[in-house]
């Protein structure tokens, strides 16, 4: 079963990779070819995103029940997150490049991604600055949920600042999918290996710290 | 709810006496507050610079000292190690409502100071200065709110003097750019209902911060 998951999400990515690349694309105004980052660059979004929900989630079962394997889930997706974020933020910015002119221009999307990285980076700070593993996780559960009430807010304020270039995300204000059925499909499938890659690295990651985490009670011991 | 009130109301007076007898914060803010100004003088000069600027260093100066002065509340606690004492008697929630409003308190002497000093040295001129004072002090409130929990959270940390603007910045940002956002508005002479989303953004924002912090200080406090 594990074998056939790593094979299957293998296959997935390269077709992905290879479909993404070789296959036309039907011609969109002012994005051309340059349409084809969708394909990796808003899984990686999605991602960076659903990790940080887990996260929080996890934060939230670990103060309720004071379980270290929450904490333990909960700083590997923060850890993923940060990672898909970084990829998210580097597919966007070179996309920008050849689009928009520049790399970084604070654009709304930008800067809640830039947020985002912030909000991750603060939280690895803080876990570092605390020694007692019982007491980091509860600071740091504490703090993910501080920040993660306040993302929303970005939602509401963004658009009174400054109007974005950012093309339609893909659940748009009328809710509908404009995508061409072959793009709609590669898109789909792209989404899928992405996010069983995700939940195949995060589960190595939560067994590998939970495995450290024993390690140093051993030795506490 | 008596001696709920009444708790709160001890834990506040024992922080006012404390200050009171250090002056710790107090004397340690208004220097960084004169310092802050006069560099902010110094680099203007004799230019003429726009309110919409002057705006901008304004919540710079309110932003660093606030984060000089907020993060000390529960930080001394532990220096002096009398955190234990404190936790004894009082429950979590009278606590951090004894610091909120301590920090309160503080914030609105301080940030009024700022302003008034704003005023005096750089050609500041707000147009509507009811509406201005108004969202100067509902932005106080939210970067109470905020800067009280995290302040707590770090308390417990070992940098604590970097970590302070490290965690805060991601989450007071919301409430930054709608207050410096409202607070310009409101210099160059705007009527109240054109801005009242960002009242709406400020009052939602110190609602709901408020209302987490209650609930999750006391994970935050227990040891």
């Amino acid at each position: 079963m594990n074998t056939f998951y790593k094979y299957a999400v293998f296959l997935i990515i390269s077709l992905v990779i290879v479909a993404g690349i070789v296959l036309p694309i039907p011609n969109i105004p002012a994005l051309g070819d340059k349409a084809r980052v969708l394909y990796f660059h808003v899984p990686m979004s999605w991602i960076s995103v659903v990790a940080f929900v887990m996260s929080l989630w996890y934060a939230v079962r670990f103060l309720k029940s004071k379980e270290i394997s929450y904490d333990i889930k909960s700083f590997s997706a923060a850890q993923l997150g940060f990672l898909f974020c970084i990829l998210a933020t580097a597919t966007g910015s070179l996309w920008a490049k050849f689009n928009w002119g520049s790399f970084w221009n604070w654009d709304p999307r930008q800067t809640s991604i830039f947020i985002l990285l912030l909000i991750y980076g603060a939280y690895f700070a803080l876990r570092s600055a605390i020694d007692a593993e019982e007491q980091k996780a509860r600071l740091s559960s504490v703090y993910a949920i501080i920040a993660g009430i306040t993302m929303p807010f970005f939602i509401f304020i963004m658009p009174r600042l400054v109007e974005t270039l950012h093309p339609d995300p893909i659940i748009n204000n009328s809710g509908k999918i404009n995508m061409d059925t072959s793009m709609l499909i590669i898109f789909l499938t792209s989404l899928l290996g992405f996010t069983l890659l995700f939940l195949w690295v995060m589960n190595l990651k939560t067994r590998l710290e939970m495995l450290k985490y024993r390690k140093s009670l051993k030795q506490a011991q | 709810m008596k001696d709920f009130i009444n708790n709160v109301r001890i834990v506040f007076l024992k922080d006012v006496r404390s200050e009171l007898r250090t002056r710790y914060v107090i004397n340690s803010l208004l220097m960084f507050v004169l310092v802050t100004i006069s560099i902010i003088r110094f680099a203007i000069g004799d230019e003429k610079i726009e309110d919409e600027i002057l705006t901008g260093l304004l919540w710079i100066s309110i932003f660093f000292s606030a984060s000089g002065g907020l993060a000390r509340t529960f930080v001394k606690e532990e220096e002096k190690e009398t955190s234990a004492a404190l936790k004894l008697s009082a429950s979590p929630t009278e606590i951090f409502a004894g610091k909120l409003i301590f920090n309160l308190v503080l914030t609105f002497i301080l940030n009024f100071l700022i302003l008034i000093l704003f005023i005096l040295i750089t050609e500041y001129n707000i147009k509507n200065p009811v509406l201005f004072i108004s969202v100067l002090s509902l932005g106080n409130v939210g970067l109470v709110a905020a800067s009280t929990i995290i302040a707590a959270i770090i308390s417990k940390a070992n940098s604590k003097g970097t970590l302070y603007p490290v965690l805060s910045f991601p989450v007071l940002l919301p409430l930054l750019l709608t207050v410096i956002n409202a607070t310009k508005l409101a210099s160059a002479g705007i009527n109240p209902g054109e801005i009242m989303g960002e009242i709406q953004i400020l009052v939602s924002y110190t609602v709901v911060v408020i209302t987490a912090s209650v609930l999750l200080f006391p994970f935050v406090w227990e040891d």
